[in-house]
This record gives structure tokens, sequence and C-alpha cells, in this order.
């Protein structure tokens, strides 16, 4: 028998007379019907009729029920046999609690209490830091006077990893940047008849600040969640106490060859990096401006001082090991779980790239007061 | 003695986790140490290894506190088989196995044939031999733990501790790896949950309850009814064929 309702109004409300077998097909009407009524005033639900009532139709009557309990009238069931009441029962007891929390009502206090907190955290963070940058000064200076602990097998397969196989990335973005630097200058330039002037902006700006600049952006993204993801899994699966208890120093086998590794193959990207974008704004000059390549290397050298590339090149060991302190750092805070581990990774690079930009920002004041 | 604890006190945040346990454990002893989950025990055992220093108290192994000595001394002289140790770096049984001897190489120096004894007699041990090129990360749970045994065999250790060795070994493992440790000139302390097994094999049985020592002694004066009724909540029969030898026990439904 197919399921029906009928509304009947009356003088202490509405009547709703459900009758049939309730099933999911119903379930629209039925509740469209139910707080329709519910919302309009007193609603009296008869259930005689009712072959066989449904969870989706229990909780359409539990849902008008507290519909009409907030609106502030009252929800009659009529007629209800033993199993259905014992059905609507089940179902109101399972509806879910509404969402009573609100939130907190701004207060300076609450705000000061955060905000202090948050530099706290911020001062602990640096002090660990900075502690990680002790032990790995610690550890080299150990393995300058015991050479034979020193890791050369791990430094090698690191320099590898961070140096080797960021070659062609790195490469490629210097190429396309020197491109573009080549590109919008000689558009600004030729205005004025200056083009030649490109050779000096491509020059300065990729050997200043570009070509080492985002090559450590490069590697902080590439390096620093590799560093952290490979930490990290050892610390989950507690290698790093299997280690221990083998008598391995963690620093010595996991830090110091990482970060010197950086150390080492940082400078030499960034002279990579100078190069293709120097090769890069030459091939644009030639073929935007006619800037012969003979030209362009004599007016390169003349005009070029040589403090530039100094300026840039000092640069690299400060964001090495600031890339490689912060990615071991996370990894080492990566607790058992693997959502720590992913949690910890993506902080990383982030933390990393913020700080490379800081310390370049630092540098650029610092030089333009001493005036190089 | 070869084992010494004092007073060992370690906790998180203001809650402790082990309270003031002392124990101490004979040369050549097997000690078992028991106790339902987060009784502690794991963290017991890795203040016994130095992996974490306690708050307050000292344990000292063959004489010497082990805060005082370098890891690499007391790694050629204690070995620990983890509860669940693994590694995503891709190596053969034979490596792993392998690395149970760094604390005795001296840096630079050579694989020596008294290295490769310690390697294949470890293997041998527990039983892994014919599979010892194989990668780890194909292994099964039990062989995994048998290659961690083997591990901490190859270290040649005078004092071992291992947490729960043989929670995933089958029923022939458990009980031929129980026995070797036992017979072997070596004092140990093993994390057990398989009360039988402990009866078994241990010389001393120490009980565990949310951090402190709650029973230690013989296992036919330990493990009685009362107490694996109060500790472990569990109504049990216990026989002893006569005073004072190994108890068995009989698990009854509640
Ligand atoms: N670093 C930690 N931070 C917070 N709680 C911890 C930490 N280490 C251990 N605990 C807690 O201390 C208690 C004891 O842990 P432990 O691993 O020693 O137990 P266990 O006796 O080995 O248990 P199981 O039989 O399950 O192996 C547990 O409740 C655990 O949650
Ligand atoms: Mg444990």
């Amino acid at each position: 028998m197919p399921a029906t309702v009928t509304t009947d109004q009356t003088d202490d409300g509405s009547v709703l007379r459900l009758g049939g077998a309730f099933a999911l097909a119903d379930l629209t009407g039925l509740h469209k019907a139910l707080m329709r009524a519910a919302a309009a005033g007193p609603v009296t639900v008869d259930l005689t009729e009712v072959t066989r009532l449904d969870t989706a139709a229990a909780w359409a009557i539990a849902e008008a029920e507290k519909a009409a309990q907030s609106a502030g009238h009252a929800l009659h069931l009529e007629g209800a046999d033993e199993g259905a009441a014992a059905l609507i029962d089940t179902v109101r007891a399972a509806l879910p609690d509404p969402d009573t929390q609100t939130k907190p009502a701004f207060s300076l206090l609450h705000w000061l209490d955060g905000f202090g907190r948050s530099v706290a955290a911020g001062g602990v963070f640096l002090s660990q830091l900075l502690g990680i940058l002790g032990v790995f000064i610690a550890r080299l200076g150990r393995s300058v006077l015991h050479p034979s602990e020193f890791r050369l097998t791990s430094l090698v397969h690191h320099c590898q990893e961070v140096g080797l196989k960021a070659v062609p990335i790195v490469a490629l973005m210097a190429f396309l940047i020197g491109v573009v630097l080549a590109f919008q200058g000689a558009a600004q330039l030729r205005q004025f008849g200056a083009e030649v002037f490109v050779v000096d902006l491509i020059a300065v700006s990729i050997l200043r600040e570009l070509g080492i600049l985002l090559t450590a952006i490069i590697v902080a993204g590439r390096t620093a969640s590799a560093f952290t993801a490979a930490i990290g899994s050892m610390k989950m699966r507690e290698e790093i106490d299997a280690m221990r208890t083998l008598g391995i120093d963690p620093a010595t086998a996991l830090i110091v060859p990482r970060v010197l590794a950086l150390l080492l193959m940082l400078p030499i990207l960034g002279m990579i990096a100078n190069a293709t974008g120097l090769f890069g704004g030459a091939l644009m000059s030639w073929i935007e401006l006619g800037i012969s390549p003979g030209l362009f290397v004599t007016r390169l050298v003349e005009n070029t001082d040589v403090s530039h590339l100094m300026v840039g090149t000092i640069k690299a060991p400060f964001f090495a090991i600031v890339i490689g302190i912060v990615g071991c750092h996370a990894g080492l805070q990566v607790g058992n779980n693997a959502e720590s581990l992913g949690r910890q990774t993506s902080a990383a690079v982030v933390t990393a790239i913020f700080s490379v930009i800081v310390i370049d920002a630092l540098f650029s004041v610092f030089f333009a007061q001493v005036g190089i | 003695m070869t084992v010494i604890a004092q007073n060992l006190v370690w906790g998180v945040r203001r809650k402790g986790i082990v309270n003031d346990v002392s124990l101490s454990v004979a040369r050549g002893e097997t000690l078992g140490l028991i106790g339902p989950n987060g009784s502690g025990k794991s963290s017991l055992l890795r203040l016994l290894s130095g992996l974490k220093s306690p708050q307050s108290g000292r344990v000292e192994i063959l004489g010497q506190d082990i805060a005082r000595v370098s890891r690499k001394a007391l790694a050629r002289q204690v070995a620990f088989v983890q509860q669940n140790a693994g590694t995503d770096t891709n190596v053969a049984v034979r490596d792993v196995v392998r690395l149970g001897r760094t604390p005795h190489r001296a840096a630079l120096a050579g694989w020596t044939a008294e290295d490769e004894r310690a390697v294949s007699t470890a293997l041998e041990q527990v039983d892994m031999t014919d599979r010892r090129a194989q990668p780890w990360q194909t292994l099964s749970g039990g062989e995994r733990q048998r290659v961690h045994i083997a591990r901490a065999l190859a270290q040649c250790p005078r004092v071992m501790f291992l947490d729960e060795p043989t929670n995933h070994l089958d029923i022939h493992h458990q009980i031929e790896i129980l026995r070797m440790v036992r017979g072997l000139d070596m004092t140990s302390v093993i994390a057990l949950h398989d009360l039988n097994l402990a009866a078994m094999f241990c010389d001393r049985i120490v009980v565990l309850q949310a951090g402190t020592v709650v029973a230690c002694g013989p296992p036919a004066e330990v493990l009685t009814q009362a107490l694996l009724r109060e500790v472990f909540r569990v109504r049990a029969e216990v026989s002893l064929d006569a005073p004072l030898t190994q108890p068995h026990i009989r698990f009854l439904a509640a």
C-alpha cells in the first residue's frame, strides 16, 4: 500500500494523517509536510493507518518534533504501535546534538595570552635551531680532530642528491630568468636608445641577487623537504633509537653530512645559475637587440664590478646552513605518526624559503649601509 | 649484580610513567618483565638501556653508571631489541645483522673474520640463514622480529634487553628463541605478555602496574591467582606440579 499524507486544519492546529508503508522514496514529501506544519503551529501526527514505518520517516518525525519545539509549540504522536514508537525513540536519541560551541568573545586578555604564547614558541624554535647549529659545529670539529669518524660515503651521497641532481632544474630556471630580464629590459631601455645598458642590468641583477637567491629557494624546496622526510621517517620508525643503541651518534651520522653537503654544493649551484643566467641574457640580447655575444662579453667584463659577484656568492653559505638546519630540525620534531611527518615536511619548506628571503633582505640592508 | 636500577622515575607532564622502580639482575639471570598494556614496561627498558634519561635515579650496568659511559662503549656490552623498530631504507637481512657489529669495529677497519663469524652465528641462532639476502621490506612480521634479535646477538652483548621479542613469532620460534636467549651466557631482561612463557623461561619475574613494581620473585611465588586478578583483571587457575616449580596458568572465561 503506497504511503499517503493528508493534512487537516483543526482548531488546535494541524493534524497530519499518515497511512500506508513508508520507504525512503516518500521521505521528501513527508519531511516537507511535517516541517511546514511544525513551523505553523501545534501539530498532531496520527500514525494509526501506517502499516510500515522506516528509519527515514522516523527521522523526519523526530526532526519535525525538534523544529516544533524550537518554534515554541508541541508535536503530538497518536496511534503509534509499539514498533513505530520504539523506532522513533531510537532515532530521537541518535539525533546529533546541535553545535552549542560558540566562538569566545574577543577579549584583550585572550589576545595577549595567544600573542605571548606564540612569541614564546618562536623563541623556543629559534633556540632549538641554534642548538642544532651548535651540535653541527661541535660534531664537525670532532670530525676534524678524528678524521676516521667522518662519514665520507654519506657526504658524497648527499652531495650527489643535493648538488648534482639539482643542476638541471637550477640551470633551466636561471636561463629563463636571464631571458626574461633581457626581454623586459630591452623593452624599457629601447625607449631611451640605451639598449646596451641591458648588459649591466642583467649582470648586476643576476650576479648580485637573483642567481643565488632563486637557487637557494629551489634548493630549499627540494632539499629541506627531503631532509625532513628522511630524518622524520627514521624517527618515526625508531631507527634513531636503534642507531643510538648501536653506539652510532645520530648527529654525526645524519646532520653533519647533510648540512656539509649543502654548504659545499650551494655555492657551486649558484655559480652554475649565474653562468646560465648570463648565457640566457646574452642570447636574448642578441636576438632582441642585436647586441653581439662579443659586445656582451666586453661590456660585461669592463663595466661590471667583481664586487657584485662577491656580494652574491658570500650569501650562499648562510643560505645553505639555514636550509640544512631547518630541514634537519623539522625531521627531528616528527612524532610517531605519518600525519606529523607530512606537517613537518611542509612546515620545513615554508620556514626554509622564508628564512632565505629574510637573510637576503638583511644582507641587502647590510651592503647598502656599508656601501658595496 | 650485572644490572642495578635505583629509584628510577620518569614521566611526561607531571604524569608519572615509571614511579620509583628499583631492581637488580644477577649475572646470567633472565628477568621477566610483565604487566598490562601501558604499565611502563617499554619505558622502563628504555631507561635501563639509556635511551631515555631518568628524572631521578640511576642505572648501573656491569659496575658502571650508564649516564657516564659513552654510547659506543655501552653498545659493546648492551643490546636492545625494540618493540617495533623498522626502516624504510632498502637493505638486506645480512646488512641489518651486520649493523650489530658497528660498536666492535674500529673506524675504517676492514670486515674481519670474527665479524663474519658473529653474523653467521646470529643468523643461525634465529633460523634465518637461508634468507640472508632477502630485502628487509619483503620479510614477514615474525621474520623481521627474528632479524632484529639476530642483530642484537651479533653485537655479542653481555646484557640484553628485549621488548616483547616474541609477539610476532609462531609458537615454535617463541620457545626456541627464548630457550636460546636463556641458554646463552648473558644477562637478559625480557618484557613479555605471555605469562606461561614468562613462567617457563624466566628465573625471576617483575610485575609492573601503572609504573610501579607490585611483585618480584620466582615465577611460582609471583604468578598467583590473586595477583592475576588484581593486576591483569582475569580469572585464572594456577597449577603447580610441586611447590616452587614452574607454574602453569589456565585462563577461565569470566
Ligand atoms: N613520550 C610519551 N609521551 C606521553 N606518554 C607516553 C610517552 N611514552 C610513553 N607514554 C605513556 O606511558 C605509558 C607506558 O608506556 P609503555 O610503552 O612503557 O607501556 P608498555 O608497558 O610497554 O605497554 P605495552 O604492553 O602496550 O607495550 C603508556 O600509557 C603511554 O601512553
Ligand atoms: Mg611496550
